[in-house]
């Protein structure tokens, strides 16, 4: 009895990746401009998550929150001046963080183009990762698009009123529409695995060894983790079962 | 001796040793010693065979000085080389713990180990040079281990009574070897050295009397090439897999060696073996290869074996007074310290007269249960633990707990191809280095004196020695259609077609399997006339089963490792051969070579200064081999006969 | 004891592969992985097959020769063990064992379980050394080097260059293998003056040979038979990003 893979080994990878050119554009290199732009984007998400928590002080206080941000810096500076300086760095971290996980991927499938015929359970430290980067990365690249139209160009959101925040948060998480909340508490889950490798990968990779701290910068990146997914999560919750109208 | 087994032909000299103070011969030779000029050493090809400490470090070095190397091993990288096994740790005559130590003790030590029968010139170099090993290997960034104030530390190894022995826990050669394969690595990049893995030489190609090339067959397509250049330099190890069961890994051959023998280079002492006490036992048929527990267990181990005869009780119900304690009782001022050769025979006595343990009776009991009664458990497992760990993997048995098995196992081979000073053999431009050379251990090889030699041979002496020969060249130009090369590739040809024709039925490795327990036990730990003369017969009938019968499936032009197997295995025949043939003719007993006809009423090895103080070195013939004398002098260290009572 | 087989055969680079399958009955507990492979294969030339082609040498764990994957486990399912260390008392009586080459694209597979890492020799070929032509050493004195450090140096030397970790990496990547020479070299004061050099030729080295990129999940760790830990790479990243911005 025989059973046959696909695939036979040719010499070289079939499929040749992308060839890196300098040290930025190595595995390494690559590999430090997504952890360098993941960390950056942790921060905002903190930023972001705390900024959320403005729902529960009611719609005052959340709307002037979102005026707030519009208006930081006036009069010395034009209106939305620094939110658009913001949103660009956003753009380019996240475009950085992106298109370095894209190559890096790549690669990584060039790099074994076959597969085991007996398929161990992993073993390795952060074994999760294996399974929960990729998809979880897909599921957020999903989840910023609607996120975009729904809460910032308000394209798939009832309340087109751009200054009212907080009535577009409870508008999207209303009850009735408890598919959003699904998603949203989906991407979170997402998040929350990606951050738990992901800030413990990115010491790792832009601090150097840790082995003294390892343990602990794990701790700190199952922390982080949770504190952003419940943080986030508590918004739509709130919503949905009716404690914030 | 009966004349049919071999001839004597002309006694054989060491022309380039010089003569004067001991201390000043190496400076002298490298002097006297023409060299070559840097420009005209690029138009120089060096093939180097090998990539163990000798070959590696040659390699680079030769490469460094500016001349065009060819390097060659069989495994897939130079770094997987035999030596890279190599656990207990490197000599060198630094004196860093001033405990007496000099470049003197050790040769003294290094001369005396090999019972008289090793140059002393040799010797005294190997001794020398010792010193600037340690400082090239520190310089390359192998990490020796090293005491709290940061300064390298020393160990006292194999009963030697300085602490000269630097080491890297219990993995002193991988360190070495990847040092070596590092600065190897570095010219590979440099395009001074051409490496070729999975390569394996099969025959030497010689023209107008000098060694000019090899034949190499590349083991991934099986394509047969010949590679030709000035010199030819042999670093291919030892050749205890004539055993088949040994110490080393199961690569190791002789192939290369045996193949210049056959066109002319002298075999040196073959039947010196060195026996190490401290191996795993064998477990049943299916053994492939013995495993080496280090020396240092002896240190804290104690040795004994069951009074009765056939006793099949568990260790722990064996009360102490039916035990017999054998080292300590024959040996009381050594115990269980006794060199290598004398603890390996005992174990063979007691196992021989029916108190052996496990397996087929063929074990002694290493037993720590004292050490740990006196030490407590943590300092012992501090110390051993990570043999301790190796022991429970291989034979599932818990060293904490129950004693070791422990039996004597083939490690070391003494003899190979005759070389002189300049590590020449008698074929011109053909040098040999490291194990398979014959040249600085004597009958005897003392522990930590073989990474020595290698890396002395390969870094400091041939680099230095080889440019008097090469200084004549670039010799003519040969290409493919050159005689010596169209015979030559036609003899390695040849061989793989009759193995791939043959019309056999049994495979290479039980003709190995035959072939090494004919050579365990007449040529092994004890030798005697008879043993030895029927050994002869039963080898001669085997090799021509082995022709007749032997199977190699598969083709040529592929990778096929039972071919290479079976190439490996037709020369172990003949070696094995001339092994017996040399140990009939040495009637006395010395260091690794124990003749039972020549032993002191005690039971201890009796040399014969008077009439085997020689190399034997042998020349090949189709009928019977040739034996030349090299007379050995000793003017600084006289020989005397060893007692560790 | 009794043993079901399932062996991937390749007769060539080229050739397409399947697994097959072979039944052994009297297995000796005692044995050795390979020797209970050298077992099937005396079998297999007496039938007149071609036996299985695997890598192996030292048969002690210390030459990194030998390259199995075990049910899926590089080197099998005994923790720091290498293959020929790997005994058949780990495994039971009717048991069915997969055996695989190492799988990567940097090594390719040459025939049956043999696979090509010369991709290793040409990482080091790029920087894993340290530039000490014969005969210019000082003492091995004159530079002290703190207990520690030797330590952790020899720690990561310890590599065997076997590439579990490659095969064990669901990234087919060699850094466990590149931060385990760049980890010893930089740790010794020997290494200092090249650091920068080599870390950017050998990872330029290894990216070019096909290799893929770390992402930290552990894989090679817990596969490594000599215990080579995850922060040989946290030290690679650091040496790398420290040559980068310098270079830049
Ligand atoms: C288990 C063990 C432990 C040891 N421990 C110590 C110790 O603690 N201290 C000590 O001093 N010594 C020790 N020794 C002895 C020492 O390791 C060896 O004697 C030494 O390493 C031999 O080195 P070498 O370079 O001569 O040969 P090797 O390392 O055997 O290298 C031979 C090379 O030749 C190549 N080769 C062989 N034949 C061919 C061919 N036909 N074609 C192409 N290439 C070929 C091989 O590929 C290999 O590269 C130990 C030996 C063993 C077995
Ligand atoms: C939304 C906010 C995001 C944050 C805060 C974030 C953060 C991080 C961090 C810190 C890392 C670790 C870098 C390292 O390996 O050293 C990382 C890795 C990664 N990120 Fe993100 N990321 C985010 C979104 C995304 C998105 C949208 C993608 C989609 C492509 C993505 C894809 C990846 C991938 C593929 C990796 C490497 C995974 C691995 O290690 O296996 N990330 N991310
Ligand atoms: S790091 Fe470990 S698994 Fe990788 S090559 Fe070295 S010894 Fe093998
Ligand atoms: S054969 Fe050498 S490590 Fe397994």
């Amino acid at each position: 009895m025989s059973t046959d893979l696909q695939s036979r080994t040719a010499a070289r990878p079939a499929k040749r990746a992308p060839k890196p050119t300098g040290p930025w554009r190595s595995n390494i290199g690559l590999k430090i401009a997504m952890a360098v732009s993941g960390v950056l984007l942790v921060l905002f998400i903190i930023v972001h998550m705390a900024g959320n928590l403005h729902v529960f002080e009611g719609r005052e206080e959340m709307n002037a929150y979102a005026h707030g941000l519009r208006t930081l810096g006036e009069p010395l500076l034009p209106h939305e001046t620094v939110l658009w300086v913001l949103r660009v760095g956003l753009i380019v971290l996240a475009a950085v963080h992106i298109w370095s996980a894209v190559v890096l991927t790549r690669r990584s499938l060039a790099a074994r183009p076959v597969r085991y015929h007996s398929r161990k359970p992993a073993k390795g430290e952060s074994r999760h990762a294996v399974a929960t980067m990729r998809w979880g990365a897909a599921v957020l690249v999903l989840f910023v698009a609607w996120h975009l139209l729904d809460l910032t160009f308000r394209t798939v959101n009832p309340v087109k009123d751009v200054p009212d925040a907080y009535g577009a948060v409870v508008a999207t998480f209303s009850p009735e529409r408890w598919p959003v909340t699904v998603f949203y508490l989906l991407a979170l889950v997402a998040l929350g695995f990606h951050l738990r490798h992901g800030v413990w990968s990115a010491v790792q990779t832009i601090a150097g060894p840790d082995t003294k701290w390892r343990k602990r910068t794990q701790a700190v990146a199952l922390a982080v983790a949770l504190v952003v997914v419940v943080g986030f999560a508590i918004v739509p919750l709130s919503v949905t079962f009716g404690l914030v109208k | 001796m009966s004349i049919d087994y071999y001839r004597e032909g002309e006694p054989v000299a060491d022309t380039k040793a010089p003569a004067g103070p001991i201390e000043e011969r190496w400076e002298k030779r490298r002097f006297s010693g023409r060299l070559v000029n840097p420009a005209n050493r690029r138009k120089l090809r060096v093939i180097v065979v090998g990539t163990g400490l000798a070959g590696a470090s040659a390699a680079a070095t030769l490469g460094e000085l500016g001349y065009r190397v060819a390097n060659y091993c069989f495994q897939d990288s130079a770094r997987r080389a035999h030596s890279i096994a190599a656990q207990g740790g490197i000599n060198a005559a630094k004196n860093y713990r001033n405990d007496g130590d000099s470049v003197h003790r050790l040769f003294y030590d290094t001369v005396k180990g090999g019972d008289f029968r090793s140059r002393e010139s040799n010797v005294h170099r190997l001794a020398e040079v010792s010193t600037e090993i340690i400082d090239q290997c520190v310089a390359q960034g192998v990490p020796f281990a090293r005491e709290y104030g940061g300064l390298l530390d020393n160990r006292s190894f194999g009963g030697a009574q300085v602490s000269r022995t630097f080491y890297a826990r219990g993995q002193t050669g991988q360190q070495l070897l990847l040092g070596a394969y590092q600065a190897l690595q570095r010219q590979v990049a440099a395009g001074t050295v051409d490496l070729h893995t999975r390569h394996e030489m099969l025959e030497l190609v010689i023209a107008d009397g000098k060694a000019r090339g090899i034949v190499v067959r590349d083991l991934v397509t099986g394509e047969i090439s010949t590679e030709i250049a000035d010199a030819v330099v042999l670093a291919t190890g030892g050749y205890g897999n004539v055993f088949f069961l040994s110490t080393n890994a199961k690569g190791c051959n002789v192939t290369a060696s045996w193949r210049a023998h056959r066109k002319g280079a002298y075999f040196a002492n073959p039947c010196y073996t060195q026996i190490h006490p401290t191996c795993i036992p064998q477990s049943g048929d299916h053994q492939s290869k013995l495993t080496l527990m280090s020396e240092s267990l002896r240190n804290d181990g104690r040795v004994w074996v069951p009074k009765a005869k056939g006793d099949q009780r568990h260790p722990a119900d064996i009360p102490e007074d039916e035990r017999d304690y054998y080292l300590e009782r024959r040996y009381p001022a050594f115990g269980n310290l006794v060199p290598r050769d004398i603890a390996s025979r005992a174990a063979k006595v007691v196992c021989d007269e029916g108190h052996g343990v496990g397996p087929g009776g063929l074990g002694v009991y290493l037993d720590f249960a004292d050490a740990i009664a006196r030490l407590g458990k943590p300092a012992v497992e501090a110390k051993y633990g990570n043999l301790f760990d190796m022991y429970e993997r291989i034979t599932g048995e818990n060293p904490y707990e129950r004693p070791m098995r422990i039996y004597p196992a083939v490690h070391y081979t003494m003899g190979g191809l005759w070389v002189d000073y300049d590590l020449s053999s008698n074929i011109p431009g053909l040098f040999v280095t490291g194990e398979a050379n014959f040249s600085d251990h004597g009958a005897n090889r003392l522990g930590a004196s073989a990474l020595m030699q290698g890396l002395s041979d390969g870094y400091f002496v041939l680099p230095n020695t080889i440019s008097d020969y090469l200084a004549d060249g670039p010799f003519e130009a040969l290409d493919e259609t050159h005689e010596a090369v169209v015979a030559a590739r036609k003899e390695v040809d040849d061989r793989i077609a009759f193995f791939l024709n043959n019309d056999g039925d049994r495979t290479v490795d039980s003709f190995h399997r035959e072939l090494g327990k004919i050579m365990w036990e007449y040529c092994g730990m004890e030798r005697t006339d008879e043993g030895l003369r029927k050994a002869i017969g039963l080898i001669r009938d085997l090799k021509a089963e082995f022709y007749k019968r032997v199977k190699v499936t598969g083709k040529a032009e592929e990778l096929n490792q039972q071919l290479e197997k079976a190439g490996r295995v037709a020369d172990f025949f003949e070696l094995g051969e001339l092994m017996c043939i040399d140990a009939l003719h040495r009637t006395e007993s010395c260091g690794g070579h124990f003749r039972a006809e020549s032993q002191t009423e005690d039971g201890e090895a009796k040399r014969d200064d008077d009439r085997f103080s020689y190399v034997a070195a042998w020349e090949y013939g189709e009928d019977a081999p040739v034996l030349h004398k090299e007379a050995l002098v000793f003017e600084y260290v006289k020989p005397t006969q060893r007692s560790y009572k | 004891m009794k043993l079901k087989l399932r062996i991937w055969r390749q007769s060539s680079a080229d050739a397409k592969g399947r697994m097959v399958s072979y039944e052994l009955d009297d297995v000796s507990e005692d044995a050795s992985f390979l020797e209970m492979l050298d077992v099937l294969n005396e079998r297999l030339i007496a039938e007149g097959d071609d036996p299985v082609a695997f890598d192996h040498d030292c048969r002690e764990g210390i030459c990194g020769a030998c390259s199995l994957v075990i049910d899926g486990q590089p080197h099998g399912p005994q923790a720091a063990t290498t293959t020929c260390q790997l005994h058949m008392r780990k495994f039971k009586d009717g048991d069915s064992i997969d055996i695989e080459p190492w799988r990567a694209g940097a090594f390719p597979v040459i025939k049956d379980l043999v696979v090509d890492r010369s991709a290793f020799d040409r990482i080091i070929q790029a920087g894993g050394y340290i530039s000490a032509p014969t005969g210019t050493a000082p003492d091995a004195h004159a530079v002290p080097i703190p207990k520690q450090d030797a330590d952790a140096a020899f720690s990561a030397a310890a590599c065997i260059g076997c590439g579990a970790c490659v095969a064990a990496c669901p990234n087919g990547s060699g850094m466990l293998f590149m931060g385990a020479k760049v980890a010893h070299l930089g740790l010794t004061p020997q290494g200092q003056p090249e650091r920068a050099t080599r870390v950017l030729g050998m990872v330029a080295a290894h990216d070019e040979a096909g290799f893929g990129g770390c992402t930290n999940t552990g894989e090679c760790a817990a596969a490594c038979p000599k215990e080579i830990g995850l922060d040989v790479i946290g030290r690679l990243n650091a040496d790398f990003r420290k040559a980068a911005i310098r270079a830049a």
